[in-house]
C-alpha cells in the first residue's frame, strides 16, 4: 500500500523537481526571494500564491472524484459566494465574521443540493452539477446586476493579500485546510469510507457504509472549499467580476487532481498529490511565461500535463512500450 | 417492450411541449413575437451553437463527451481570419484548411481515447486547453475579415415570407441538422453510435467496428465544431481567439434538454434541435420583455435542466420497474 502511495506521488513530484532544475540552470531569478517589511516576496511565492485558489478547489474536488463523482459547479458556486459577499460587504453593515458565515452557509447549501441530486436522486454527477453550474452563474450575475463590485472590507482584503509571520495568509489557510483534511482522512475512517464508495458503491453499502451521507458530505465540503477560494480571490483582486470569477475553475481543479495522481473513476486518492498537481501546473505556466511565452497561451502547458499523466497511466501504452523494447 | 419504447420517447415529447409552450406564452405576451422573422432569426443567431450541439449529440449518444468544441471553434475562427487577412489565402481554401484542421484534431482525440483507453473527459479537456492556447498562438487579438466574398455571403438571404429571410448561416445549420438526422437514424454509422453508447462491450462482441466508429465520432464532433467556427466568422465577420468560451456546456445542456441521456445510447437528433431552439427562444423572450437581463436565461435554463433530468430519471426508473416485472 505504501509503495503504491509513493509511486503515485512520484510522477508529479518528479515533474516539479524537473521544473525547478530547469529554472536553476536557465533562470536563477526564479529563486530570488526578497523581504519587504518582514514579508517574503519572489517568483516562488508568487507561484504558490497564484495556485492557492486551485489548491483549495482541488482539495474538495479530490474527495468528490474519489467517490467516483465530479463537481462542475465549483466555479459557479465561487461566483455566487463572491458576488453575495461582495454585495453584502459593500453595504458596510456586515461584520467580517458574519460574511464568512454567510459564505460557508451558502456554499454548504449548494453542496448539499449537488449531493442530494447525486446520492438521493441517483443522477450522474456531471449532469447533476451541470445544473448548479449553469444556474449559479445566472444567480451571480443577478446579484451584482452584471457589474463588477469593489471590495474594500479590511478583513476580506487581509484574507487575499495579507501576510502572517512573513508568508501570505492564503498560504497559511490552505496549509491548515490541507492538514485538517488529511488528518480527518488518515486518522479517522473518513478517508476509507470515501475511497470505498468510489471503489465499489454497492459493496460499501452492503458492508454498512452510509454511502448517501458520505456523498452528501463530500459535495458539501467541495462547495465550502470553493467558497473559501472565492473569498481569497475577491480579497486578492479587490473586486468581483461575476461573469469571470471562477470561469473554468472547475476544469483547473479537475486538472490538478488528475495530474496529482487521483484517477477519475474513483477509489484511492491523494490529497497531497492534488496540492502538488496545482503547484506543478502553476509552476509550469509561470516558468514558460518567464521564458517568454505569452500568458494567453497558458492553457497549452495544462493540456500537455493532462495528456502526459493520462498516457503514463495508460496500461496500453505501457504494454506497447514493453513490447517495443522486447523486440 | 412497447411501454419501454414509449418511455424512451417521452423526454423528447416533453421537450416538444416545452418548446411549443414557451413559444405560445411569448406569442401571447408580446406583439410581433409570432412572426417568420423571429423564427428565422432564431436559426441565424443560434446556428453555431446548433451545429456544435449536433456533433455533440453523436458524442453523447456514444456515451462520451467532448469539452473541446468551444476552443476548436475559436481556433477555427482566428485561423480563417489570419489566413485571409494576413496571408491573402482565398476564402474557400482557408475554410477548407480550417475545417480539415478541426476534423483532424477531433480524429486525433478520438484515436487517443480509443487506442490508449483514456477517459474522453480528460482527453477532450486537454484538447480544449490545447486548442484555446493554439488559437492565441495564431493571433492574440480578434481580427476583422474584409473580403468581397465574405460580404457577398453575408448579404445573401433566402426570402421566406415578407421581410424575413434565412441567412447562409442558418441554411448551413439546417442542412447540417438534416444530414445528421439521416446519418443518426438511417445509416450503419448511426446504428453503431447507438450500439456503442448502449453497451460498448456488446457492440464489440457483436463484431461492430467499435474502434473505427469511436474515432469517427470525435472526428465528426471536431468537424462540426470547426464548421460552427466557419459559420461564426460569417455571422460576426471576424475571428476571435477568445470566442466560444463555455460553449461546450451550452451545447451539452442543449443536448440534455433535448432528451438525450448523458449515459449514452438513448436520444434523438430532433431533440437536440428543439433543445437549441429552447435555449435561443428564452433569450429572445427576455429580449422582448426588456426588463430582465441575460442572467435570467441561465437561471431558467438551469431550472429547465433540473426538470428535464428529473423527468428522464423518473421515466427510466419507471421503465426499469416495468421491465423487471
Amino acid at each position: 500500500m505504501s509503495a503504491r502511495f509513493s509511486s503515485r506521488l512520484w510522477w508529479p513530484l518528479a515533474g516539479l523537481a524537473l521544473l525547478l532544475v530547469f529554472n536553476l540552470i536557465f533562470d536563477r531569478g526564479f529563486f530570488e526571494l526578497s523581504t519587504r517589511n518582514g514579508n517574503l516576496y519572489g517568483p516562488l511565492l508568487l507561484v504558490l500564491h497564484l495556485s492557492v485558489k486551485v489548491m483549495f478547489l482541488a482539495l474538495g474536488m479530490t474527495l468528490v472524484i474519489a467517490t467516483g463523482g465530479v463537481d462542475l459547479s465549483v466555479g459557479s458556486v465561487a461566483a455566487v459566494v463572491g458576488a453575495l459577499v461582495a454585495h453584502l460587504a459593500a453595504s458596510g453593515q456586515w461584520p467580517f465574521f458574519s460574511l464568512i458565515g454567510v459564505a460557508i452557509g451558502l456554499a454548504a447549501l449548494a453542496g448539499l443540493i449537488n449531493g442530494t441530486l447525486v446520492s438521493v436522486g441517483g443522477l450522474q454527477p456531471i449532469v447533476a452539477t451541470l445544473i448548479l453550474m449553469v444556474l449559479g452563474r445566472g444567480v451571480a450575475l443577478g446579484i451584482t446586476g452584471g457589474n463588477p463590485i469593489q471590495v474594500s472590507q479590511s478583513g476580506l482584503l487581509y484574507l487575499g493579500r495579507g501576510f502572517f509571520l512573513g508568508l501570505p495568509v492564503s498560504l497559511w489557510l490552505v496549509a491548515a485546510f490541507f492538514a485538517g483534511t488529511s488528518l480527518l482522512c488518515r486518522k479517522t475512517a473518513t478517508g476509507l469510507f470515501v475511497a470505498a464508495v468510489g471503489d465499489n458503491e454497492t459493496a460499501s453499502r452492503i458492508s454498512g457504509v452510509n454511502t448517501r451521507v458520505v456523498k452528501l458530505l463530500v459535495y458539501a465540503f467541495c462547495s465550502v472549499c470553493a467558497a473559501v477560494a472565492a473569498l481569497i480571490t475577491i480579497g486578492d483582486i479587490g473586486r468581483i467580476e461575476p461573469d469571470r470569477l471562477g470561469q473554468l475553475l472547475e476544469l483547473d481543479a479537475i486538472t490538478a487532481v488528475v495530474v496529482g495522481g487521483t484517477v477519475l473513476t474513483g477509489g484511492r486518492f491523494s490529497l497531497a498529490g492534488s496540492i502538488i498537481g496545482a503547484v506543478l501546473i502553476q509552476a509550469l505556466t509561470t516558468t514558460l511565461i518567464r521564458q517568454g511565452m505569452s500568458s494567453d497561451v497558458a492553457p497549452v502547458p495544462k493540456a500537455l500535463a493532462i495528456l502526459a499523466v493520462c498516457l503514463l497511466q495508460s496500461e496500453r501504452l505501457r504494454s506497447q512500450l514493453k513490447w517495443g523494447r522486447g523486440r | 417492450m412497447k411501454l419501454r419504447l414509449r418511455a424512451q420517447q417521452l423526454p423528447i415529447l416533453a421537450t416538444a411541449i416545452v418548446l411549443v409552450g414557451l413559444f405560445s406564452v411569448f406569442s401571447i405576451l408580446f406583439r410581433n413575437f409570432l412572426s417568420a422573422r423571429v423564427i428565422a432569426d432564431l436559426f441565424t443567431n443560434n446556428a453555431h451553437v446548433g451545429i456544435i450541439a449536433v456533433g455533440m449529440t453523436f458524442v453523447i449518444l456514444s456515451g462520451g463527451i467532448d469539452l473541446s468544441v468551444g476552443a476548436v471553434l475559436a481556433f477555427t475562427t482566428i485561423l480563417i481570419a489570419t489566413l485571409i487577412e494576413r496571408h491573402q489565402v482565398a476564402p474557400p481554401l482557408a475554410l477548407a484548411i480550417a475545417i480539415l484542421a478541426g476534423t483532424a484534431f477531433g480524429a486525433l482525440m478520438g484515436t487517443l481515447i480509443q487506442v490508449y483507453r483514456l477517459p474522453p473527459f480528460l482527453v477532450t479537456l486537454a484538447g480544449m486547453f490545447l486548442a484555446r492556447g493554439l488559437a492565441f498562438v495564431v493571433n492574440p487579438q480578434s481580427l476583422e475579415i474584409k473580403h468581397a466574398l465574405y460580404n457577398a455571403v453575408v448579404d445573401y438571404g433566402l426570402p421566406v415570407s415578407g421581410t424575413a429571410s434565412l441567412r447562409a448561416t442558418s441554411l448551413t445549420f439546417i442542412a447540417v441538422f438534416l444530414l445528421a438526422l439521416l446519418v443518426a437514424h438511417f445509416t450503419d454509422f448511426g446504428r453503431n453510435v447507438y450500439a456503442l453508447g448502449g453497451n460498448e462491450q456488446s457492440a464489440f462482441l457483436m463484431g461492430l467496428p467499435v474502434a473505427r466508429t469511436k474515432i469517427a465520432i470525435y472526428a465528426v464532433s471536431g468537424f462540426c465544431a470547426s464548421l460552427a467556427g466557419v459559420v461564426l466568422t460569417f455571422y460576426k465577420q471576424s475571428g476571435d481567439p477568445s470566442s466560444g468560451l463555455g460553449l461546450e456546456l451550452d451545447a451539452i445542456a442543449s443536448v440534455v434538454i433535448g432528451g438525450t441521456l448523458l449515459s449514452g445510447g438513448v436520444g434523438y437528433m430532433a431533440g437536440t434541435l428543439m433543445g437549441v431552439l429552447i435555449y435561443g427562444i428564452i433569450l429572445v423572450g427576455l429580449d422582448f420583455h426588456g426588463g430582465f437581463d441575460s442572467s435570467w436565461q441561465r437561471i431558467i435554463i438551469g431550472a429547465l435542466l433540473l426538470v428535464f433530468i428529473g423527468l428522464q430519471r423518473f421515466l427510466s426508473r419507471a421503465s426499469a420497474l416495468v421491465g423487471a416485472r
